[in-house]
């Protein structure tokens, strides 16, 4: 196999180098892929949109089918991780709670359980590795400010590089920072299951949600300048108005979705405590 | 764009996909396949995508690892090839 | 001589892309471990997406983002001082998809291993065959 593997890689490698001769000179700026449509976004964006960065510009107004249909891939990519692992109804018989002054840990057999929110009282898994204080305070301190840095990233995605993608995989990160720094039922009391499951959900009806909006003000679908019906606005500012609505969009669903997709693996969908 | 500077990083980031998919440990694999995903980042920025460089730090170097880091340690980290 | 070395020089960069790509695409096809494979995929995946925006870059430009004068008096853009940002755009997505059906894979993994004990695709063929001949 591994012979063949390398006949077949070498072979299509000498395919693609030799086709590597027709391409145009690196850093050409009259190269095809440069020509056509976009000098009309780099020299029209900023007077249609009014939104300096270009990049979010394209991703959100001259091609919004795409990055719709992108957030759908990816929050069915999310569905289809929680279909393959989550496992429900797993009623372990056995408990172990470690006592936090002495240390001593106990195992509870039977469906005899302590409450949750006892202070002296700890739930361990037998497979659980002792977390460290350091890490553990240190993050509890930082998520705060991870979360403020991803809206941040949210908002200045039309002045500066960021946009929805971006801002939401840090929010989804901050969760998961959570998850792992502590315990994984931690973060499930702080954001449920139901609750991640739901915004993933509701990111993708913001944004479709906006093109029907478009449509109901006299517009096309992601014609967002039809917004200016209902905003005090003109049609210019109201794309750039809607693509923030977009961006908030996105950026919920892709959150939802790495904390929905990083409960499942961490867990083999037991949601027990986790790494 | 200095080309020196992108020479060495695109050497780099080629030594380490060579190491991802050589060294034994799955565990091993997950870290390089971090540090891969951040030289790309950094290549990305020196050719000005600075939107591209952004989603691959956050996403690649960030997120994918440790999916990666999870998955291995929800299986196994030995392997034999 | 001459000609091929001056080839060489405006194409090398496409042809270490290649490298990079073959790199991935052989651990798909050989590798036996399946998250070697998985890794494989992205590698193969981040390959293409940097010979995308490598198409992208033009000489001398700056990045993407216009400067807006406070005032609002816009100047002339000439698109050739820009990079490129179609490129950007449609590689932004292939990233994020590519980290979704990373998940995916990974999913499919541990499943995997769940049902056969192992991740290493000539074993998993020989329990399946084992469980297909204790079944008949």
């Amino acid at each position: 196999m591994r012979l063949a593997g390398l006949i077949i890689a070498a072979f299509t490698g000498t395919v693609l180098l030799y086709s590597t001769v027709d391409f145009p000179a690196w850093g050409d700026p009259a190269s095809p892929a440069g020509t056509h449509v976009s000098p009309h976004y780099l020299e029209r964006g900023l007077e249609e949109t009014s939104v300096p960065n270009i990049v979010t510009a394209v991703l959100a107004d001259y091609r919004s089918f795409d990055t719709m249909f992108e957030a759908t891939v990816i929050f069915a990519a999310g569905a289809v991780c929680v279909i393959l692992l989550r496992i429900f109804g797993v009623h372990t018989r056995d408990r172990y709670y470690r006592h936090l002054l002495t240390g001593v840990t106990i195992h509870v057999i039977g469906d005899r359980k302590i409450p949750e929110d006892s202070e002296v009282f700890e739930r361990i898994d037998a497979l659980w590795v002792p977390h460290d204080v350091i890490i553990s305070t240190i993050s509890r301190i930082l998520i705060p400010f991870i979360q403020l840095f991803a809206l941040y990233v949210l908002a200045h995605g039309h002045h500066s590089p960021g946009g929805g993608f971006q801002g939401g995989v840090i929010l989804g990160a901050s969760v998961i920072l959570m998850a792992i720094s502590t315990n994984l039922r931690v973060s499930l009391e702080r954001v449920g299951e139901r609750t991640v499951a739901l915004l993933a959900a509701l990111g993708l009806l913001i944004y479709a949600g906006t093109g029907v909006l478009c449509m109901l003000s006299g517009g096309n679908y992601l014609d967002y300048g039809a917004l200016a019906e209902w905003l005090p606005v003109d049609p210019v500012a109201a794309r750039s108005l809607g693509i923030l609505l977009v961006e908030i969009g996105v950026g919920v669903t892709v959150s939802a979705t790495m904390i929905a997709i990083y409960r499942n693996l961490a867990s083999s969908g037991r949601m027990d405590e986790g790494l | 764009m200095i080309w020196q500077l992108d020479l060495l990083i695109l050497t780099l980031v080629i030594l380490c996909a060579v190491a991802v998919i050589s060294v034994r440990d799955l565990l091993g694999c997950a870290i390089l396949f971090g540090a891969y995903s951040f030289l790309m980042c950094l290549l990305w920025a020196v050719m000005g995508a600075v939107d591209v460089a952004f989603t691959e730090a956050s996403v690649g170097a960030g997120v994918s690892t440790v999916f990666l880091v999870a998955a291995v340690f929800r299986t196994t980290r030995r392997t034999k090839d | 001589m001459q000609d091929l070395l001056q080839l060489i020089a405006a194409r090398y960069n496409y042809w270490l892309y290649i490298v990079l790509m073959m790199v991935g695409f052989y651990a798909m096809i050989a590798k036996n471990n399946l998250v070697k494979k998985i890794a494989g995929m992205s590698i193969f995946q981040t390959a293409i997406i940097l010979f995308y925006i490598s198409i992208g870059y033009k000489k001398d430009a700056t990045i993407p983002i216009l400067m807006h004068a406070p005032d609002g008096a816009h100047h002339a853009v000439h698109a050739a001082d820009y990079v490129n940002p179609l490129p950007h755009v449609l590689m932004l997505t292939a990233i994020v998809v590519s980290v979704s059906t990373l998940g995916v894979a990974l999913a499919l993994a541990v499943k995997v291993y769940q049902s056969y004990g192992t991740l290493e695709e000539d074993e998993i063929r020989e329990r399946m065959r084992e469980e297909n001949a204790s079944q008949e």
